[in-house]
C-alpha cells in the first residue's frame, strides 16, 4: 500500500530576523514548517548558537567550565574572542556587574564594555542586563547608545521595563528581547505592546524563560510549540524567533554541578555536564528554537553538529 | 481512514441516554471521530455495529505489551501530535544493547551495568526498561546462549536482534515464555518470524527499507494474524527518522491502520556525544522505544530525564504538600521562606536554601500546583492564604523571630501580609537562585 505523506499547509511562517551588519550577520526565524520537518516547509536558517561572556569574573561555576576559558573570565574583551575561536556564531555579553548585589556597575561602565567587546570580535552580540529590570532599563538605554547602528539584540525587556528598552532600540536600531515567565498569554501580551510602540515585529526574539532538562524543560518546550504552531497558523504576534538563554539554567543544575567523586552513579562530571547542556538544547531544537546561549564550547561544538545534521533534508 | 462523525452516528442506537458521558448520541460520535472516545464507553452498542465500526473504535496506535511481571513493558495508546493537546501516554522504553559474541561471564556484566541504570528524581525511581541482544556473531547457537544469560540476570524484558529466523527460534525455546520483543520481522523472512511470534504469543517488529514497504509488510503481517506489532521504517540517520516518526504518529492518528503501532528507533550513531543527542530527538519525537549502545549513567542519566520532562501529563501540575520542610537542621532562628506548592518552584526553592548553607523553613502555600506569578495573578497566592498558612502550620513555635521571606515578584503582597499575619516581611529575590547572596546581606535576627 502506496503512504500518502501528510503534510500540513501552514499558512504563515515564522519572522526572520538579521542580527549584526555586513559582512557579520546572522540571520534567525523564517520558518514555515516545524522544526526540521525540511518534507513540508523551509527552514531557511539553521539555528544559531552564541557563547555567554560576563562583564565580571564569575563565581559558582563548576572547574570542568571555567577551565575552557583559563586566564580570559576577569576580560570580557579576551573571554569574547575566545567564545568566536571556539566557533560561536553570536556572542552573548552579560553585564552582571550591573547588579546592585554585584558592582552596581553604572550605565556609561557597562556600555564602554559592551562598545569595547563589540569592537574586538566580528559576530554579532547579544547583550543582557543584569536581570534588575529598572537597572537593566538605564544600562540597555546606554548600551544601545554606544552601539548604535550596529543592529545587536538586546534584552530582557519585560513588561515593567520594555517601554525604555523599545525606544533606545528603535533609535538606535536595534532588536529586543521580550521575555515573558514562561506564559504563553503574557508572551503574546508583551510583543503586542512592543510592536504598538511602533518596532516591527522582524525586530523581536521571544524568551519564553526556559528551564533547564530535569527543571521544567517541559513548561517551555510546550510553550515554544504552542508559539510555533500560533505562528504557523497565522498568529504575527507569535511569529517571532525564540531565543533559549539555556546556559544560565543548565550550569545551575547539581547534575552539571556535582562532581564525579560526589555522585559517582551518575557517571562523569564532564560528559555528564557537557550532555546536560546540550540535550537540553536539543529538545528546545525540536520544540522550535531559533537562538541558543550556551556556555560550555564542547556542548556549543556537539550541538552545532548535531544541528548539521538536522539541516539535511528529508524530504520524500 | 477514519470513519466521520456522521458515518458513526448511523451505527449508535440514537436514544440519547448519556450513559457514555455525553449529551447526545451524536456528540458521541463526533468525539468518537475526533478520536476523542472510544467505542466501549457506549455501554448499548449492537454486536453488528460494533463489527462495522471495528476499525475507528480502535485507538489510533495500538496497544502493545512486551515481557511478563513487575517490569512489563506497555507502549501505544497515543492519541496526540502534540503533548500540549492532552498528553503523551506510555513513556517510550529505552533498551540498551548486548552482544552475543560477548561470552557468558561478559554478558552477565554487562547486563548487570544496564540493571544497575536506576535514577532517583523527585522520590520516584526512573530506569532503563529492555535489554536488547544483539546477534552480531550470525551464530543461532551463540545467540540463544547470549539471550539465556542476558535473561537470567535481569528482570527487564528482552528485545532479541537477529533476522534470521533459526536463530530466534533456538533463542526462543529458551526465554521465549517471557513474552521478549522479536526483532525481528522483514520483507524476506515475515512468514516464518510471524510464526514464531505467533507461537509464543510475542510481540514483533516489523521493518520495512522505507514507509511504504513498512505499510505493505504490515498488512501481510496483520493478513497472517498476529497484531502485538512495532514499527520501523529502516531509517537510522537522525533527521530520517524524525521524518518517518513523524508520517507514522500522524498516519496513525489519521486511521491509516498499518501505522497503528508503536515504533522502535535504533541510535546507530558511531559518535558517542551525537548518539545521546540522536537518541534525545527520538524522546521527543514519538518512538516507542529507543535502542541505545551506551550504558553509560552520564549518557543514560540525561535521556530517563528527558523522557521524564515529556511524557509528563500537562494537565496535572505537579504539586508538593502544603506543609513546613526543614531544610539542613533549622532552629529558633533560622529564616522561613514562602514559596508557592508548585514541585518545580518548590525544588527550586529548595537547592537554592540548600546551596546558601543557612538551615531555613520553606512554607510551600497551597496554590493547586501553580507558579509564584502564575498563582498571584490567579488570585491563589494571597496575603490571606499566606497569612493562614503561617498560623495554622504551627511555624510561629518552631521559630522565635516573627520575619517571613517572600518571593520577590510578589513584593507588592508584603503590606497587606504584614497587617493580616503580624510578621515582619522580609522581600527576597524574584528567581530563587539569589537567595544565597540575599541571606548574606539581609538576614539576622
Ligand atoms: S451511551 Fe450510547 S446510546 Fe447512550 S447517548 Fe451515548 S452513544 Fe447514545
Amino acid at each position: 500500500m502506496a503512504v500518502t505523506i501528510a503534510k500540513e499547509r501552514w499558512t504563515n511562517n515564522v519572522a526572520e530576523v538579521v542580527l549584526g551588519t555586513e559582512p557579520n550577520i546572522v540571520k534567525i526565524g523564517g520558518e514555515s514548517t516545524l522544526p526540521f520537518l525540511h518534507f513540508e516547509g523551509e527552514m531557511p536558517n539553521r539555528p544559531a548558537v552564541a557563547l555567554e561572556v560576563w562583564d565580571m569574573e564569575p563565581t559558582g561555576w563548576p572547574d570542568i567550565l571555567t577551565s575552557a576559558y583559563a586566564g580570559v573570565l576577569n576580560d570580557p574583551v579576551a573571554w569574547a574572542k575566545k567564545c568566536v575561536e571556539y566557533g560561536a556564531d553570536l556572542v552573548c555579553l552579560t553585564l552582571v556587574s550591573a547588579h546592585p548585589d554585584n558592582k552596581n556597575t553604572s550605565p556609561e561602565e557597562c556600555a564602554q564594555v559592551a562598545k569595547a567587546v563589540a569592537d574586538a570580535v566580528n559576530v554579532p552580540l547579544i547583550i543582557l542586563g543584569c536581570g534588575v529590570e529598572e537597572k537593566d532599563a538605564q544600562v540597555l538605554e546606554k548600551v544601545a547608545e554606544a552601539l548604535s547602528g550596529r543592529n545587536y539584540l538586546l534584552g530582557c525587556a519585560t513588561q515593567e521595563n520594555y517601554k525604555t528598552i523599545t525606544a533606545a532600540c528603535m533609535v538606535h536600531g536595534h532588536n529586543i528581547i521580550a521575555s515573558s515567565p514562561l506564559d504563553i498569554n503574557l508572551e503574546k501580551q508583551l510583543n503586542i505592546l512592543i510592536t504598538e510602540m511602533n518596532l516591527t515585529a522582524n525586530r523581536i526574539v521571544i524568551d519564553p524563560s526556559v528551564g533547564a532538562l530535569g527543571y521544567g524543560i517541559e513548561y517551555a518546550y510546550s510553550i515554544m510549540e504552542r508559539t510555533r504552531i500560533g505562528a504557523l497558523t497565522g498568529d504575527k504576534m507569535m511569529a517571532m524567533p525564540v531565543i533559549c538563554l539555556l546556559g544560565q539554567e543548565v550550569w545551575k543544575t547539581k547534575e552539571a554541578k556535582s562532581t564525579t567523586e560526589e555522585a559517582p552513579e551518575w557517571g562523569n562530571q564532564e560528559r555528564r555536564a557537557i550532555l546536560w547542556e546540550v540535550i537540553t538544547a536539543v529538545a528546545f531544537a525540536q520544540a522550535g528554537g531559533s537562538l541558543f546561549v550556551m556556555r560550555h564550547p564542547e556542548a556549543l561544538k556537539q550541538f552545532r553538529a548535531h544541528i548539521d545534521k538536522m539541516m539535511q533534508s528529508n524530504a520524500y | 481512514m477514519g470513519l466521520t462523525g456522521l458515518e458513526i452516528f448511523k451505527q449508535l442506537p440514537k436514544t440519547n441516554c448519556k450513559d457514555c458521558g455525553h449529551p447526545t448520541c451524536l456528540a458521541f460520535a463526533m468525539a468518537m471521530a475526533a478520536g476523542k472516545a472510544g467505542l466501549d464507553q457506549c455501554p448499548h452498542v449492537s454486536e453488528a455495529a460494533k463489527e462495522a465500526l471495528g476499525a475507528a473504535s480502535a485507538p489510533p496506535v495500538a496497544l502493545v505489551k512486551i515481557g511478563t511481571g513487575e517490569k512489563e513493558l506497555t507502549l501505544g495508546n497515543e492519541t496526540v501530535l502534540f503533548r500540549h493537546d492532552k498528553r503523551f501516554e506510555h513513556p517510550a522504553g529505552i533498551a540498551v544493547t548486548v552482544s552475543d559474541t560477548a561470552g557468558e561471564e561478559e554478558i552477565a556484566a554487562r547486563v548487570d551495568q544496564i540493571n544497575k541504570l536506576v535514577f532517583d528524581r523527585v522520590g520516584q525511581l526512573h530506569s532503563v526498561n529492555l535489554v536488547a541482544v544483539r546477534n552480531d556473531s550470525g551464530d543461532a547457537e551463540k545467540f540463544a546462549a547470549a539471550a539465556k544469560a542476558a535473561s537470567a540476570n535481569t528482570a527487564y524484558p528482552l528485545v532479541l536482534i537477529t533476522e534470521d529466523t533459526a536463530a530466534m527460534e533456538k533463542a526462543l525455546e529458551l526465554v521465549g515464555s517471557k513474552k521478549p520483543l522479536l526483532c525481528g520481522a522483514t520483507s524476506a523472512n515475515y512468514e516464518g518470524m510471524t510464526a514464531l511470534a505467533k507461537k509464543y504469543e510475542a510481540p514483533m517488529v516489523v521493518k520495512g527499507a522505507n514507509l511504504n514497504e513498512l505499510a505493505e509488510l504490515v498488512e501481510k503481517v496483520v493478513a497472517l494474524g498476529h497484531k502485538q506489532l512495532i514499527l520501523d521504517s529502516g531509517a537510522r540517520e537522525v533527521h530520517k527518522v524524525l521524518a518517518d516518526q513523524t508520517q507514522i504518529r500522524r498516519q496513525a492518528l489519521k486511521r491509516f491502520r498499518p501505522f497503528g503501532y508503536p515504533t522502535i528507533t535504533f541510535v546507530t550513531n558511531e559518535d558517542p556525544f551525537q548518539a545521546v543527542a540522536d537518541a534525545a530527538v527520538y524522546i521527543c519525537k514519538y518512538a516507542g522505544i529507543v535502542v541505545l549502545q551506551t550504558a553509560d549513567p552520564a549518557d543514560i542519566l540525561p535521556l530517563i530525564t528527558l523522557r521524564l520532562n515529556i511524557y509528563t501529563d500537562p494537565q496535572k501540575p505537579i504539586a508538593v504538600e502544603s506543609k513546613i520542610y526543614e531544610i539542613g537542621n533549622p532552629g529558633p532562628d533560622s529564616p522561613v521562606y514562602i514559596t508557592t506548592n508548585f514541585s518545580l518552584t518548590y525544588f527550586c526553592v529548595a537547592g537554592d536554601v540548600e546551596a546558601s548553607r543557612v538551615p531555613g523553613y520553606i512554607l510551600p502555600v497551597d496554590t493547586d500546583g501553580i507558579s509564584v506569578l502564575t498563582g498571584w495573578a490567579a488570585g491563589k497566592f494571597t496575603p490571606e492564604k499566606i497569612a493562614e498558612m503561617l498560623k495554622n502550620s504551627g511555624i510561629a513555635e518552631k521559630v522565635s523571630h516573627r520575619k517571613v521571606i517572600i518571593p520577590g515578584g510578589v513584593a507588592v503582597l508584603s503590606g497587606k501580609l504584614q497587617e493580616l499575619s503580624g510578621w515582619e516581611v522580609l522581600v527576597g529575590p524574584r528567581e530563587s537562585s539569589g537567595i544565597p547572596s540575599f541571606l548574606k546581606q539581609r538576614w539576622n535576627v
